[in-house]
């Protein structure tokens, strides 16, 4: 359709068919890139960071849950990966220790959220301007996203110069960032797009809307009459709060404001040939280990955001002492993070156990009273040594733990319709794998294996399985309800979930070391019945 | 209404205002104030129900009522300019004046036109009527509107009205925000401010400069609906704020007539009871209202108006001498006027503290922090082991709420159970209250609670703070409605009724 007053050659008709959108400016992708990183002091192989699909173990561990709250919000960076990837190394260990303690510094911590913040602003307006039509907006929303960055890196850059962070991983970003911030081109950058900026969010224009028509002028001094009807009605009262300023939802124009937008553009030609310019050349402005660092940053805040959770509830989590080569656990005050958060909904608070295996000891087997916090220590056990092999702080007051190279469980399936012979046919089957994949380094958890059949086949059998992961050498918690597994020799420590003495119907949640002993449970359930011998004679009346 | 602010009409009562506007049957008052106005109805429930709690507010309301009374017909003026003026825009439709600035603008100025109009009626009215008025009410009222709402201001908001027709367009200033969208819309003069002789030429030529200067102009293609809607649109954006104020504006001067409006219709509510009881002959005086603290209540020649209005004749009165008497207790003949008299107690305390005219001869009471009554309920016969219950959570909300110098009037209360519990109930309650100060009149046949607060109040049942009131049926069976100050007597009806049930029924359980 034409525009009957036809707008300049310079400016492309806002009533023209519409340019071909401009190739969507998305951030680069988090690929891997050449400058520093700050998850790994060694880049190490591609394969090794991590699958979009989780371990096996996950789901047993509850770690599904702990790890979707801890990405909670934070889909964009895609971090499921990193959660993914348990490091091998002691020193790999220790160079994401760094990192967390550097982050428990105010300063430091605010810094990179702010930074975050700053990108993902950035981020949202690349994604606008691959949404919008008109060139004049998608330019400035280049321009508003090109001079975000700048801010949020050189701020960045600033606080990490200011705060001299310790870890290896913030230092060489701390120096990668000095060099770019240094560097002719991103000064270049900068200048030109804050100035336009700034002449941008100065100038201001004329609107005057007639029944047909609306032109556009610079201003002048026209009083505003806003302000005038205002001041005469103020007698009767305030006026109205000034409604916060709507953000509009979408910055799409419709026809009308494209047309004025192009005559604002006549009103200031250089400006708007110099926005023109600036989209052109700086195309691509976003640096890659900027867009990675950003995105492998989260790891950190995202945790520690989670941690935070948990320490407002006086429940705290600490930097495992973690060795490649010694087997001796001990771990103070530990609790399960998808169980505390869930009792923390309801003000409810986790009973903490203490854990050791020192000297020969490897294997847990547990028995003891049902709903009696058996699956629960086992999950716990899981997932301590998943979370340190990660390189997190772990939820536990103290903790020494061993660097295992996988974490395998072994839980009971759902019932499902197959006949007995073949659930448990199908059950040796899973144990074989895992006994296959188990090494050394392995922590086994094995959860009520082989209840689908008889206690003489269960003990027999798991009595076998119970030897192989002892010559393995694996560490690992075996929850069952044959009392006769807890006494296997000098690796096995045994420990038995309680009940309350008091009230034998509320369980404690806490295990305790002692030689399995079935007898404790049935007493306990027959006080609740009131059938013990004392309260027999006393109903009975002595 | 009040002499610091506006009076409010919506908001919550205060507890128990419904149970006393039933236990006291405010229906009747309400109705004889209304005359058939709902508004005045509605204004005049929440008068009565909302206390003073002040002797001074409560003598500037009367005050402003002896104004009213003494001239009539500007009170009715009044309140037909303020409603007329708030009726008459209603016509449009309020709801969409926020959603669309075009029309909002349209629709406010035709709202304030209106307004104008009136706030001239009002002007010229205060002008011939201000210099008949004493109280501070009216004369703050007539000063306020004679100072604030002179010609000059209502030619510079007619002036305002007038530019708001943009008949040269509409002329808004922005500046380019996020994605170069326009915001900071400014609606401007028409025309730039004049200046000297030489800069209104040059501006005249720029202007005539500017309007042939096509490229900076964009004209609807004809037959482009959608394109004259979107033109319509960016302009009503540069409307957002100005409508915004006018519609503020417009909510403060409603605000102004509705108040003037509920005040109003108070005192033509007083007006319309006050007309009924002088046709009727029964008095009425303006009582003195005294610090609470004081705690006095008496008063002569004390009726309950409604029974007044209701009967359509002058009812019985009685005097009330109560000054420093924590306890009320009266006994007596069934439809002796017990409940009449209790009522007629409540009444003069809520007319009292709502600045009303009380039915009475004469009256002077000190005002009550709070006011409520306990009456037995008829209606609950349907639960019967609940109804002591009821009546105990009742009780329990009602005592939240009292405080020294509270009025509680109690009609049959604890009744509910056997007499020897009622009783114990009712002693441990009522001495609980009387002894943090509290006013309790109580209506009851608890022979035990009555004659054990009089064996230990002396013999005349007059120490202590007690007083005994009982009504009386004459020998031949006739009431008088006259309460006398006289001892409870002990009535055996019940237990003869027992026995004479009983008396052959060897085995019948005791009670």
């Amino acid at each position: 359709m034409p525009d009957h007053t036809g707008p300049p050659r310079t400016a492309p008709s806002p009533l023209a068919p519409p340019s071909p959108p401009s190739p969507p400016a998305t951030p680069a992708p988090p690929e891997p890139a050449a400058g520093p990183s700050v998850l790994y002091p060694e880049p190490p192989p591609v394969a090794d960071r991590g699958s979009a699909s989780a371990p096996a173990c996950f789901g047993d561990l509850n770690l599904d849950q702990v790890i979707t709250a801890i990405t909670a919000g934070r889909d964009a960076y895609g971090l499921r990966p990193f959660f993914h990837a348990p490091l091998t190394d002691v020193d790999a260990v220790a160079f994401r220790h760094e990192v967390f303690l550097d982050l428990e510094d105010e300063p430091l911590r605010t810094a990179l959220e702010a930074f975050a913040r700053t990108l993902r602003h950035m981020r949202e307006h690349l994604e606008q301007a691959g949404t919008l039509r008109d060139v004049h907006q998608q330019r400035r929303l280049h321009l508003d996203a090109a001079h975000g960055y700048c801010a949020g890196v050189t701020r960045l850059a600033a606080a990490l110069r200011a705060n001299a962070p310790r870890s290896r991983g913030l230092r060489l970003i701390a120096r990668y960032l000095a060099a770019l911030v240094a560097s002719s081109a991103f000064d270049a950058l900068q200048a030109e797009a804050a100035r336009l900026v700034r002449e941008l969010d100065d100038l201001s224009y004329l609107m005057t809307f007639t029944a047909d028509r609306v032109s556009v002028a610079l201003v002048e001094d026209q009083a505003d009459q806003d302000a005038a009807v205002a001041r005469t009605f103020a007698r009767f009262g305030p006026p109205p709060r000034e409604q916060r300023a709507k953000r509009p939802v979408s910055l799409a124009m419709d026809r009308i404001e494209a047309a004025i937008l192009a005559r604002v553009t006549l009103l200031y030609p250089e400006l708007f040939a110099a926005l023109e310019a600036f989209r052109e050349r700086y195309a691509e402005f976003l640096d890659p280990t900027v867009a990675a660092f950003d995105r492998e940053a989260q790891f950190y805040l995202a945790y520690r955001e989670y941690m935070q959770g948990f320490e407002r509830a006086g429940l705290g989590f600490c930097y495992p002492t973690v060795s490649a080569t010694d087997k001796t656990l001990e771990v103070v005050g530990a609790f399960d993070p998808a169980l505390a958060r869930s009792l923390l909904v309801d003000d409810a608070r986790p009973v903490c156990n203490d854990v050791a295996l020192r000297g020969e000891e490897r294997i847990f087997v547990v028995t003891g009273a049902n709903q009696g916090g058996k699956t629960t220590f086992a999950r716990l056990f899981g997932q301590l040594h998943f979370l340190a092999a990660l390189g997190c702080p772990v939820p536990a007051r103290t903790a020494t733990l061993f660097l295992t190279d996988q974490v395998l469980t072994h839980f009971e399936q759902e019932e499902d319709a197959r006949a007995l012979r073949g659930k448990l046919q199908d059950e040796l089957l899973r144990v074989r794998a895992l006994l296959e994949r188990a090494s050394g380094r392995s922590v086994v958890i094995m959860n009520e294996a082989f209840s689908s059949t008889t206690t003489d086949d269960a003990l027999l059998l798991s009595r076998k399985v119970l030897e192989r992961l002892l010559a393995l050498g694996v560490l690992g918690v075996w929850v069952t309800f044959i009392d006769e597994l807890a006494a296997q020799g000098d690796a096995i420590v045994s420990l038995v979930a309680l009940v309350d003495p008091d009230d034998p119907t509320r369980r404690t949640f806490e295990l305790a070391r002692r030689p399995a002993d079935g007898r404790a449970h049935a007493v306990a359930i027959a006080r609740a019945h009131q059938l013990t011998y004392e309260e027999l004679r006393r109903v009975l009346g002595a | 209404m009040h002499p610091e602010r506006d009076f409010v009409l919506d908001g919550p009562l205060p507890a128990g205002a419904e149970a006393t506007f039933r236990d006291l049957e405010l229906r009747t008052l309400v109705a004889a104030m209304a005359a058939g106005d709902g508004f005045v109805a509605e204004v005049a429930r929440r008068a009565l129900l909302d206390p003073l709690k002040d002797p001074a507010a409560i003598e500037h309301r009367q005050a402003v009522l002896r104004d009213g009374l003494a001239n009539p017909e500007v009170v009715r003026a009044l309140y037909d300019l303020a409603g007329a003026t708030i009726e008459r825009p209603k016509r449009s439709s309020w709801g969409s004046l926020r959603d669309n600035p075009g029309y909002g603008v349209r629709h406010s100025r035709e709202v304030l036109r209106i307004f104008v109009e009136a706030f001239r009626e009002l002007r010229r009215l205060a002008e011939r009527e201000a210099e008949r008025f004493e109280s501070a009410g009216f004369n703050t009222f007539f000063d306020l509107v004679q100072r604030e709402l002179t010609d000059a201001y209502l030619a510079e908001i007619e002036a305002h009205l007038h530019e708001l027709a943009f008949r040269d367009g509409v002329v808004v200033s922005a500046r380019l925000g996020p994605g170069n969208k326009a915001i900071d819309r400014v609606l401007r003069a028409p025309r730039a401010r004049a200046g000297s002789a030489w800069t209104r030429l040059g501006r005249r030529l720029q202007q005539r400069f500017a309007r042939v200067d096509a490229e900076l102009t964009f004209e609807l293609p004809p037959r482009e609906e959608k394109l004259a809607r979107a033109l319509a649109d960016e302009r009503d954006r540069g409307l957002e704020r100005v409508a915004a104020v006018l519609a503020g504006a417009i909510e403060h001067i409603l605000a102004f007539f509705q108040a003037l409006r509920a005040e109003t219709a108070f005192y033509l509510g007083c007006l319309h009871l006050a007309g009924r009881l002088d046709a009727l002959g029964a008095p009425r005086c303006m009582p003195e209202p005294r610090p609470s603290h004081e705690g006095l209540r008496a008063g002569a020649g004390l009726y309950d108006p409604c029974l007044a209005l209701n009967a359509g004749r002058p009812a019985v009165g009685n005097d009330l001498a109560a000054d420093d008497v924590a306890l009320v207790i009266i006994t007596g003949a069934n439809q002796g006027g017990k409940t009449t008299f209790v009522r007629s107690v409540g009444l003069a305390q809520l007319l009292l503290q709502a600045g009303l005219f009380v039915a009475a001869r004469s009256y002077r009471a000190s005002v009550a922090p709070t006011i409520f009554t306990h009456f037995r309920r008829e209606e609950d016969a349907t639960m019967r082991r609940g109804k002591l219950d009821e009546e105990l959570a009742r009780m329990r909300a009602i005592v939240a709420h009292l405080r020294p110098g509270s009025l509680l009037l109690l009609n049959e209360s604890f009744a509910a159970t056997n007499e020897r519990e009622g009783s114990e109930i009712a002693r441990q309650i009522v001495r609980a209250l009387t002894e943090v100060g509290v006013r309790v009149f109580f209506v009851t046949h608890l022979d035990d609670f009555a004659r054990s607060h009089y064996q230990s109040s002396g013999d005349q049942g007059s120490g202590d703070g007690v007083r005994f009131l009982r009504a009386q049926r004459e020998r031949d069976g006739t009431r008088t409605f006259e309460l006398i100050e006289a001892p409870p007597e002990r009535t055996s009806h019940g237990e003869d009724l027992y026995r004479a049930i009983f008396a052959a029924d060897a085995a019948a359980p005791e009670a």
